[in-house]
């Protein structure tokens, strides 16, 4: 099971991977071209999280961002589509908080088969290697995540999330 | 569509290696020959090759290794069918997927960079 994708070369951006690692284990990764202290902010503080976590291009728009960045603390996303009247929402606890190398969270709004998500900030010279890596209970579960169009951080309502591919592929399309 | 046949190409490398070991083998060849008419069980497959139950769940295993078989259990009979589908299915979300953080990271790095000319800034000034 080694899926492997790497997105187009290009000296602007750098590149995101993302690879099926096993049976339960997805794998994305991205080198950020900025000290761990910065990348590790901008995934722990709200208002910075809310600048990137939805872009445009998803057609989705933040309604709220909470984070309670400690362990046993908990987050919790709210998201408006305007194909959906219902609001979506992802949640969660976080496992673990190692300050500017470690996040692990849960995401259980999808239930049982929610995946754990650990994200790893390493840095050298300067640049910030990250890897986000979400462990599935079951090979079942990384299996109907994968049949229902979710992504990996399952959404209350997989119909609005296949809209938000849906979207998403049409803009990467055009460009 | 030709977007994601590319990203196939590049992602199937592992994959194809293990794609051609397993068609290395005549045996082999012919079980797939065999599921592209139709669906079997292993004791189907076993009897039309003249060969032991062991002998072909060997073979089936190192098709399904590849990617090429994916079988099924349903009560005492495993039925295996050519797993092609699938797994285009599969690479097709992880590219979906992979496009989603793509999107987030590039958003990402604008924060980023804001953040270092913060700080560039915030040092000068102490």
């Amino acid at each position: 099971m080694d899926a492997r994708i790497e997105s187009e070369p290009n000296p602007l951006k750098n590149l995101t991977t993302a690879e099926r690692k096993s049976e339960r284990e997805l794998l994305v990764t991205r080198t950020f071209n900025a000290p761990a202290r910065i990348v590790f902010d901008a995934w722990t503080k709200p208002e910075l999280l809310l600048r990137w976590w939805a872009p445009k291009s998803f057609g989705v728009s933040f309604l709220s961002c909470e984070l309670d960045v400690r362990v046993g603390g908990k987050y919790r996303f709210v998201f408006a589509h305007p194909a959906s009247e219902q609001p979506m929402a992802f949640f969660g606890r976080y496992l673990e908080v190692t300050p500017h190398s470690r996040l692990v969270w849960t995401n259980e709004e999808g239930g049982d088969g929610g995946a754990v998500t650990t994200v790893t900030f390493a840095e050298k010279d300067g640049k910030t290697l990250l890897v986000m890596h979400d462990l599935y209970p079951s090979k079942e579960a990384l299996d109907d995540a994968i049949a229902s169009g979710s992504t990996g951080g399952t959404w209350e309502t997989f119909e609005q999330l296949d809209v938000l591919l849906v979207d998403l592929g049409a803009s990467v399309g055009r460009s | 569509m030709r977007y994601i046949l590319n990203r196939m190409v590049q992602f199937s490398r592992t994959r194809l290696d293990a794609s051609f070991a397993a068609l290395s083998d005549a045996t082999r060849r012919g079980v797939l020959e065999q599921l592209g008419r139709a669906d079997a069980s292993i004791t189907d497959l076993a009897e039309k090759f003249h060969m032991t139950l062991t002998g072909m769940k060997k073979h089936v295993g190192v098709l399904e290794q590849a990617g090429l078989v994916t079988t099924e259990k349903v009560g005492r009979v495993r039925t295996c069918k050519l797993g092609q589908r699938r797994l285009e299915e599969e690479v097709a979300w992880i590219e979906r997927y992979r496009q989603l953080w793509a999107s987030r990271f590039d958003e990402l790095d604008k924060v980023v960079e804001e953040l270092k000319r913060k700080e560039k800034v915030d040092g000068r000034k102490n």
